[in-house]
């Protein structure tokens, strides 16, 4: 026993005895079961295991601080009625909104921030860790370290062209569908059902050695690929919309079909369509960075997270951590995006005037 | 009905005060209202809209809506606390011994399972009776209400029997624990009046033998005469006054409650076709129309003209509406024409000119869904006016400003607003300045009052009134309300399945003899007399009513 053992015991079972006392039930429950877990774990794993559980606690508590700061600082800045909507938003997506506020920063002042080069070789292959150098060489000697600033602009930015296409392309083909009908709106559900029925990954493999990598190339297949989703979800979304009496009036008013779905529908369907580009984005960014990784995606010697985890891949064996780093950066932002689509989601189902 | 010996206190509300969460504050929605309710006894609750009648009666049952929450006062059920009660001891109470009849059957009632299923989940989860036992006491209820094949009913599922089934179907299953209060709310509002007086008078007989109190929530008087022994009137969450029924309708103490009475009593002169050989602004010549196979018109003809009203009635299903779409042209007639100042009008809307549909505008029942939530009341008035007349700027806003006059709403307050800050009053109004920002000659207006509360729905057909005197409108009425067409029509169209089954100036219309079918409509509207729907009963016999009615 030594004092942290004892400290680490006495601050949970006081804290969890406050927590009874103030009637606060669910941070009790928490608490104590924590207490009753960590004897277990201690017994088993020892003090190391202890500590394993602070540092994760307390990392919880950072992301949390962090978010709830950051949360308060965008209430102050922004106006009322964006204030009124960030309150409502939980911890996760605050959370979520810092992560990809960061990412943001990484990515558009990637030269100011990287140390070198994203080509740049500066030491031996496979270097380890040291001054000039946060997290290593990779296979050709490059800064791992600049290589993944750099990253954050080339894969999340071609994931976002690529969304963005897909997004254009799925919603007016959808909202045309949803406003046209008949035969129109068959013969795109039929395309857009044969385009999903091929497993997008083979699909994307298939149209890139025919066409050839090169990244204009790249963006308009993914976009392709991932634009009938977008298709579905809008002509849903909008089919619900053009049975409304109001479109009813507009339509015998004489309006054309642009002017229904520019004015009448598409402002009766953004939020629906925000969040699914959230998740359209995540799809689209682990897509690319799949086939990075295969290869086939962003080309050498430009720095892309799928394919420096590929590069890397040999390093695992040898019990480093390296090759995970650009893989942890992809999952991070995946669960980001999804933090902030969740409160979207949320927000255009329960808040419905 | 009154002479009933005192009985001991059953429901004992006092000073209940509920509070609404909104705008991130708790604002008191109920202010202080107490009302007794004995053994066997029938309260009816009436009010407007927003009057709190059903948050009041769901407090009756322990109970508050998301976002609303009982602030203060008392509710005592039968000797017990239930402000303070937990939900356990609650879920006890509801639907063994208080019970709740929802506005809406259809949504009330789950698809999936058949009628008696769900009448006996009660029964079975209080393991009062069993299953059999509970299904032969289902079909004993179901023929107590007078439902057709009472062996057999049950075991349909909920789309497969009419409204007024339905409703009568869920009194049943209200029944089925036997319970000591029923609340309910509205119950026959969203029902024809030839099927409410049959789900009224199954209300009342049931609630008679098992000597059951009830709580009757509804905006419509006629209907509470019928079935209350006291009435309470609520405005705004504050009791008004509450007296017995007789007295009630009989005396009423207070300003307000003469006021909803008087409602019924707006009515406008009547006036004549012009003579000679006039063109009517519509004429409906012989039309059919179909829905796919379904054929829903059969040779409907009818003429409307200039500055007239003319009111097209009848029950739900019968082709009002699917009339006005063929007029619209939404629905191109699958034989005949229809004439619009004398000139045949394409089928379709979408080969009219510009100028045929401005001629023709429309006014729709659900102002909730005829304005576009997210579009500003200036740009749904002004949009006609541009696309039409081609204004734009200065006088565009003028005329914007001018219509706002026109429908009695100040301009500058509400130029810049959407459709859901507005009530239901106002943005049916909005609509009608929609109607009117094209510069038309007709109007259909659809319903336009039966989403709506008496006073407000007597102040929009003031409005139409008067905008008929001012701009010489045609307009075409549908409607399934009889104190409207008695209020605002010239000529009356009824129509029944798809047929017109008379039609002539109102006077006419409203002095016997009539054709069996308007016999039937009008002497189902509920009148302010409590004796009405026993007097009704006795006329036709108890079997022959709604429905069943033999005609």
């Amino acid at each position: 026993m030594n004092y942290f053992v004892i400290g680490y015991y006495a601050l949970l079972i006081g804290a969890s005895c406050l927590a009874a006392f103030y009637g606060r039930r669910s941070i009790f429950m928490l608490l104590f079961s924590l207490t009753l877990v960590s004897f277990v774990v201690g017994i088993v794993g020892g003090e190391s295991a202890l500590w394993t559980i602070t540092l994760c606690a307390g990392a919880l508590a950072l992301s949390a601080g962090t978010a709830y700061a950051f949360r308060e600082f965008l209430v102050n800045i922004s106006g009322r009625e964006t204030a009124k909507a960030l309150k409502t938003a939980p911890l996760t997506a605050a959370f979520g909104m810092f992560v990809i506020f960061t990412y943001a920063v990484m990515g558009i002042f990637a030269p100011v921030i990287a140390p070198h080069g994203e080509a740049e070789v500066i030491s031996s292959a496979f270097a380890p860790p040291d001054d000039t150098m946060l997290l290593g060489a990779d296979q050709l000697g490059r800064d791992m370290f600049s290589r993944i600033i750099y990253g954050a602009r080339n894969t999340v930015g071609l994931a976002l062209c690529a969304t963005l296409l897909a997004f254009f392309m799925g919603a007016f083909a959808g909202l045309l569908a949803a406003t046209k009908g008949g035969n129109l709106d068959q013969v795109m559900g039929r395309i857009a059902d044969v385009i999903m029925s091929i497993p997008s990954l083979i699909f994307a493999l298939l149209l890139l050695s025919i066409f050839g990598t090169n990244l204009i190339v790249l963006v308009i297949i993914v976009a392709i690929i991932y634009s009938p989703r977008v298709f579905r979800l809008t002509r849903a979304v909008a089919g619900n919309i053009v049975v409304m009496d109001y479109i009813e009036a507009a339509r015998l008013r004489g309006e054309g079909d642009l002017y229904l779905i520019r004015k009448e529908i598409l402002p009766n369907s953004t939020a629906p369509l925000i969040a699914e580009f959230g998740l359209e984005f995540c799809f689209v960014f682990l897509l690319i960075a799949g086939l990075s990784f295969l290869g086939l995606g962003i080309q050498p010697p430009t720095a892309d997270w799928g394919s420096m985890v590929r590069e890397n891949a040999t390093l695992i064996s040898f019990g480093e951590i390296t090759p995970l780093i650009p893989a942890g950066a992809i999952a991070l932002l995946t669960v980001a995006v999804n933090f902030v689509v969740d409160w979207m989601l949320w927000r255009s189902a329960g808040l419905k005037e | 009905m009154a002479e009933k010996p005192e009985k001991s206190v059953l429901l004992d509300i006092k000073d209940l005060r509920i509070e609404g969460y909104s705008d991130e504050k708790w604002i008191e929605i109920v202010h202080g209202v107490s009302l007794t309710l004995r053994r066997g006894e029938v309260l009816g609750l009436i009010g407007e809209s927003g009057a709190g009648k059903s948050t009041i009666g769901l407090a009756a049952m322990g109970y508050a809506r998301d976002g609303c929450r009982i602030s203060g006062g008392s509710v005592e059920f039968d000797g017990m606390e239930l402000t303070t009660s937990t939900e356990a001891e609650l879920r006890v109470l509801r639907g063994s011994r208080i019970a709740y009849v929802a506005q809406s059957a259809a949504a009330s009632f789950n698809p999936a399972h058949t009628l008696i299923e769900q009448h006996v989940e009660a029964p079975l989860h209080y393991r009062m009776r069993k299953r059999t036992e509970a299904q032969e006491d289902a079909m004993e209820l179901y023929e107590r209400l007078r439902l057709p094949n009472p062996q057999e009913i049950g075991f349909r599922y909920p789309h497969q029997v009419s409204g007024g089934q339905l409703q009568r179907a869920m009194t049943a299953m209200a029944m089925a624990c036997r319970p000591d209060l029923i609340i309910f709310d509205e119950p026959t509002t969203a029902l024809d009046v030839t099927t409410q007086i049959e789900v009224l008078a199954a209300i009342r007989d049931i609630v008679d033998q098992f000597d059951t109190a009830a709580i009757y929530i509804t905006h419509d008087l006629a209907v509470v005469a019928q079935m209350a022994d006291k009435i309470k009137v609520l405005l705004k969450g504050d009791e008004v006054e509450e007296s017995s029924t007789i007295e009630m309708l009989e005396h009423p103490k207070e300003e307000y409650t003469r006021s909803l009475w008087a409602v019924r009593s707006f009515k406008r002169p009547q006036k004549a076709r012009p003579g000679g050989d006039a063109v009517p602004v519509v004429s409906v010549q012989h039309v059919d129309a179909a829905y796919g196979q379904t054929k829903v018109l059969d040779d409907v003809s009818f003429d409307i003209h200039a500055g007239m009203t003319v009111a097209v009635v009848g029950e739900s299903g019968s082709g009002k509406s699917t009339t006005a779409r063929c007029i619209t042209g939404l629905l191109p007639p699958t034989a005949g024409k229809i004439l619009f100042n004398g000139e045949e009008l394409p089928p379709s809307y979408r080969n009219r000119t510009k100028d045929q549909l401005r001629q023709a505008q429309m006014i729709y029942q659900m102002a909730d869904t005829a304005l576009n939530p997210k579009v500003k009341i200036h740009e749904i008035i002004g949009r006609p006016a541009q696309f039409y007349s081609g204004l734009s700027g200065a006088a565009l806003k003028a005329r914007v400003d001018e219509l706002l006059d026109l429908i009695e709403l100040e301009p500058s307050q509400y130029y810049n607003r959407y459709p859901p800050e507005l009530s239901g009053g106002q943005k049916q109004r909005i609509g009608i300045a929609r109607a009117l920002a094209a510069d038309p000659t007709f109007i259909i207006c659809d319903e336009v009052t039966s989403a709506l509360d008496q006073l407000v729905a007597e102040g929009i057909l003031k409005l139409l009134d008067k905008l008929q005197r001012e701009l010489d409108l045609a307009y075409m009425f549908i409607t399934h309300d009889l104190a409207t067409v008695r209020a605002i029509a010239d000529e009356v169209v009824v129509m029944r399945r798809g047929k017109v089954v008379e039609q002539g100036p109102k006077d006419e219309m409203f002095t016997p003899p009539h054709h069996p079918y308007t016999d039937l409509l009008l002497s189902s509207v509920p009148e302010m007399d409590p004796n009405w729907l026993s007097t009704v009963l006795e006329e036709r016999g108890v079997d022959n009513v709604g429905e069943a009615a033999n005609i």
